[in-house]
């Protein structure tokens, strides 16, 4: 079976399409990879959701929804959310141009925004706790703490990445295409943006309808 | 500082191969060497989950026999099956997709290799995880399936389904993010040419496999973080005092469970189309079909879970629908068999045993598929639910399906894998008392369960009509058991007594696995190949198709082959982990039967926050690591 392909025999096997960057699809890999991982994110976010919803009204006791909540303090909060994504996304087009001091403050920005929408949630919290709203009490705060409590545990992930990836870019340590590494964690955080579009509308919005 | 974004970028342009020591190993990023371990680690949990069937078996031998008690007998059926499916079958499948997926094609290694390590370490600990429970007088009692509300804080306050909870979360990461690293190897690392037409069928399958994995996982992970948190926290989710409903986990549970099923067939499936037309020196017939039929198998199984819940009385229309679907999903599942007979028909079949118990996964699969398609009619399931008739069914596609095919596939790659081929005659001989063994095991089951012998039960009286099947039953366990004993030996010896090397080709194969040395070398391929057909290989040895089979590079190493540095922040990524959620089992909750709920712990909180938030900050300095390895210093 020795037959040797052209080239082979220079004991250096490379030509044009032993490129690092060679993919079959043309995209990078990461992201791709990242595709597949927010597809599952769809599914995880997607049960927590069903669960919640199918509990929706079932709890046998108090406090419930309306008893607690506060739409306009959310809203509040939401609409900072949704103003992370647009400095996320000044972020990425900053660190495609390898504009590397914008995308930083950009980054920043959005770090800062997500802090608020952490702290917001945290006040929240507290301020349900003070009602009487237990993750142990009744199967509303159970649900709602669990479906919260996961949405915010990402964004708090997201918050650290984003530092982290301003303290590297700060230091230079990334050498591979800057672009596509803010871009992946872009996506992230759009994917978390736009999960809370649906846990606001399901969970808080349609209680008052 | 490499870029997080490419394993084989900036990595040292030279290939030493990794060192064969035990540093080697427990820091390897070589797809073949992971696959290597999976092997080893599956076959030995199988074994384990062998000798815990053999022990239930013994345990029904007789009627109120006393070999184990009730508990013991729990324990059992709960952990043969939860090693059988998790530790078992999904990493022996997983240790083909990491050899071979990368060879068949034309790739140097998976796209991330050291996420791939980190997936093995993670399965390992996760195994050992579950089964230290034993060590603690804590072995899961609850059924694979831990239905609720048996495993709330109050019917279950020990801790062994924490074990079982927590064990399978563990093992949910390992298992997606293996499936995000397959499906962008394969979408990715596809050498120039092969377009997505000429992969070939197992990692075809492979591939509707990851899919399964990555979107059916985070639903039993969901429905497992509830149920953790019931018995951690006293949340209420499946407590039906407060309004839970523990149908929910039946739900979340077979949602995942269903394509589960199709996550342990499948590449039990693309392992016998491959080996199937090598051994009737045909092409696969219709292979475009057989493909098809594995891509809707994998959409229609996310569709079909409720069937497992037809006992439970969601109503005519929920039942109607779900008895379509399962009806339905039998077609594509039929026409593959339908191809493989096709492929053997009229082409010179060479018995070999990889082939022999290819043929006999086709036959059992099949018997397997036929009692299936009677669970899917909700009138007879009814009849049939909890019966040894069930217990016949998935054994027969579990062993007789996903075992055979595992078994035809290890006959089949192990000279490529080490370079000898295995022993035919003692090969023969195995598959022989396996087929027989195993049918002589799971056949009686059916009548079993016609008769009304109910499953999980610990013993039944004498004097029923069911003493004459069950001790059959046993003696084919013993039988089954001496087959898989013998394959194993063979396994072990045919190294020491090869005499000859197996070559590039043993088979006279058609793909591009085969076009490369035996074992392959580090590197696999000198050069990338170029790909002109489905069967490149067949092409160039009998049509005169382009050259694409190569040789070693000469000499010794370097070989400025661009591959990836070893690394041992997988392996340490993997320990962190475990320590997460070893936290999460010591944040148990005790249950109180003055309120009658699971209450909160304060000193467990506090050592679970303890004990997951070191791992917490580990895991992130690891990571941290990880993404900024420093390849240039090894």
């Amino acid at each position: 079976m020795a037959t040797a392909t052209p080239g082979h025999d220079s004991a250096h096997g490379h030509d044009e399409i032993d490129d690092h960057n060679y993919t079959s699809l043309g995209l990078d890999n990461v992201k791709l990879g990242f595709w597949c991982f927010l597809g599952s994110e769809c599914f995880f976010f997607g049960s927590l959701i069903g669960t919640y919803m199918s509990y929706r009204g079932k709890s046998l006791t108090g406090p419930y929804p309306v008893e607690v909540f506060s739409v306009h303090v959310t809203s509040i909060s939401t609409f900072l959310l949704l103003m992370s994504s647009v400095t996320m996304v000044l972020a990425v087009a900053a660190a495609k141009q390898n504009n590397v001091r914008p995308a930083q403050l950009w980054i920043l920005a959005t770090a800062a925004l997500g802090t608020c929408f952490v702290s917001f949630q945290g006040y929240e919290f507290t301020h349900f706790y003070e009602h009487n709203l237990t993750l142990q009490g009744n199967l509303f705060g159970s649900s709602f703490f669990t479906l919260t409590g996961f949405h915010g545990a990402h964004v708090t992930i997201g918050v650290i990445w984003l530092l982290t990836l301003t303290f590297w870019l700060q230091k230079g340590w990334i050498t591979g295409d800057k672009g596509t590494i803010v871009e992946v964690a872009g996506l992230y955080w759009h994917f978390v943006d736009i999960v809370w579009i649906v846990i606001f509308t399901l969970v808080y919005l349609m209680e008052y309808t | 500082m490499s870029s997080i974004a490419a394993p084989h970028a900036d990595a040292h342009v030279e290939s030493h191969g990794e060192a064969d020591t035990l540093m080697g190993w427990l820091t390897t990023v070589d797809h073949k060497r992971i696959g290597k371990l999976y092997l080893y680690t599956s076959l030995t949990f199988f074994v384990l989950g062998g000798i815990e069937a053999l022990f239930i078996r013994v345990q029904l031998m007789m009627p109120n026999m006393h070999f184990v008690s009730a508990q013991t007998y729990n324990e059992l059926f709960t952990m043969h099956a939860t090693t059988m499916v998790f530790l078992a079958i999904m990493p022996m499948s997983a240790a083909f997709f990491n050899y071979v997926i990368p060879l068949q094609i034309g790739a140097r290694d998976v796209v991330f290799p050291r996420l791939n390590a980190f997936s093995y370490w993670v399965y390992l600990f996760g195994g050992l995880f579950i089964n230290s429970s034993f060590f603690f007088n804590a072995f899961p009692d609850g059924g694979w399936f831990g239905y609720a509300n048996l495993t709330s804080g109050k019917y279950s306050p020990g801790f062994s389904i924490s074990f079982w909870a927590i064990g399978l979360l563990i093992l949910g990461v390992s298992s997606m993010a293996a499936g995000v690293n397959f499906i962008t190897t394969i979408l990715n690392m596809r050498a120039p040419g092969m377009t997505m037409f000429r992969v070939p069928v197992f990692t075809w399958m492979s591939l509707v496999v990851q899919f399964l994995v990555v979107l059916s996982f985070p639903m039993v992970t969901v429905g497992l973080i509830l149920l953790v948190f019931d018995r951690n926290y006293g949340t209420n989710f499946y407590v039906p005092e407060t309004g839970g409903d523990p149908l929910l986990w039946q739900h979340l549970f077979w949602l995942f469970g269903h394509p589960e099923v199709y996550i342990l067939i499948l590449p039990a499936m693309g392992l016998v189309s491959e080996i199937l037309p090598t051994f009737a020196r045909k092409p696969l017939f219709g292979a475009p079909f057989v493909i098809f039929s594995g891509i809707l198998i994998g959409f229609i199984g996310f569709g079909v879970w409720s069937h497992h819940m037809f006992t439970v009385g969601l109503g005519p229309v929920a039942d109607s629908a779900f008895a379509s679907s399962t009806m339905l999903i039998s077609i594509p599942t039929a026409v593959k068999i339908f191809n493989w007979l096709a492929t053997m028909w009229g082409g010179k079949i060479r018995f070999t045993t990889a082939n022999l118990y290819a043929i006999s996964f086709v036959a059992m699969f099949t018997l397997g598929g036929l009692s299936g398609v009677m669970h899917a009619s909700p009138p007879i399931d009814l009849q049939h639910q909890d019966s040894y008739f069930v217990v016949a069914h998935f054994h027969y596609v579990l062993v007789g399906g996903s075992i055979l095919g595992l078994f035809a596939g290890m006959y089949f790659y192990w000279p490529k894998m080490f370079g000898y081929c295995l022993d035919e005659t003692l090969g023969k001989i195995g598959w022989a008392v396996m087929l027989f063994g195993f049918n002589l095991t799971f056949f009686p089951m059916h009548f079993l369960g016609v008769q009304g012998m109910p499953r999980r039960y610990y013993t039944y009286d004498a004097g029923v009509g069911l003493e004459l099947w069950n001790l059959v039953a046993t003696i084919g366990a013993f039988t089954l058991a001496t087959g898989i004993l013998i394959a194993l030996i063979n396994f072990i010896t045919s190294g020491r007594r090869a005499t000859q090397r197996a070559g590039a080709d043993p088979w006279d194969a058609a793909t591009l696995e085969w076009s490369i040395a035996s074992p392959p070398d580090h590197y696999n391929f000198a050069k990338l190949p170029r790909v002109h057909s489905d069967r490149p290989l067949w092409d160039e040895k009998h049509e005169g198709g382009p050259a694409v089979s190569q040789a070693k590079i000469a000499g010794p190493g370097p070989h400025h082959v661009p591959m990836p540095p070893p690394s041992y922040w997988p392996i340490i990524a993997a320990g962190f982990l475990i320590m997460i959620f070893t936290g999460f089992l010591l944040g148990k909750g005790h249950y109180d039967a003055g309120t009658g709920s699971v209450v909160f712990d304060h000193a467990a909180f506090i050592r679970q926050v303890v004990v997951t938030g070191i791992g917490a900050l580990g895991f992130f300095a690891t990571v941290l690591k990880w993404f900024g390895e420093d390849d240039s210093h090894r």
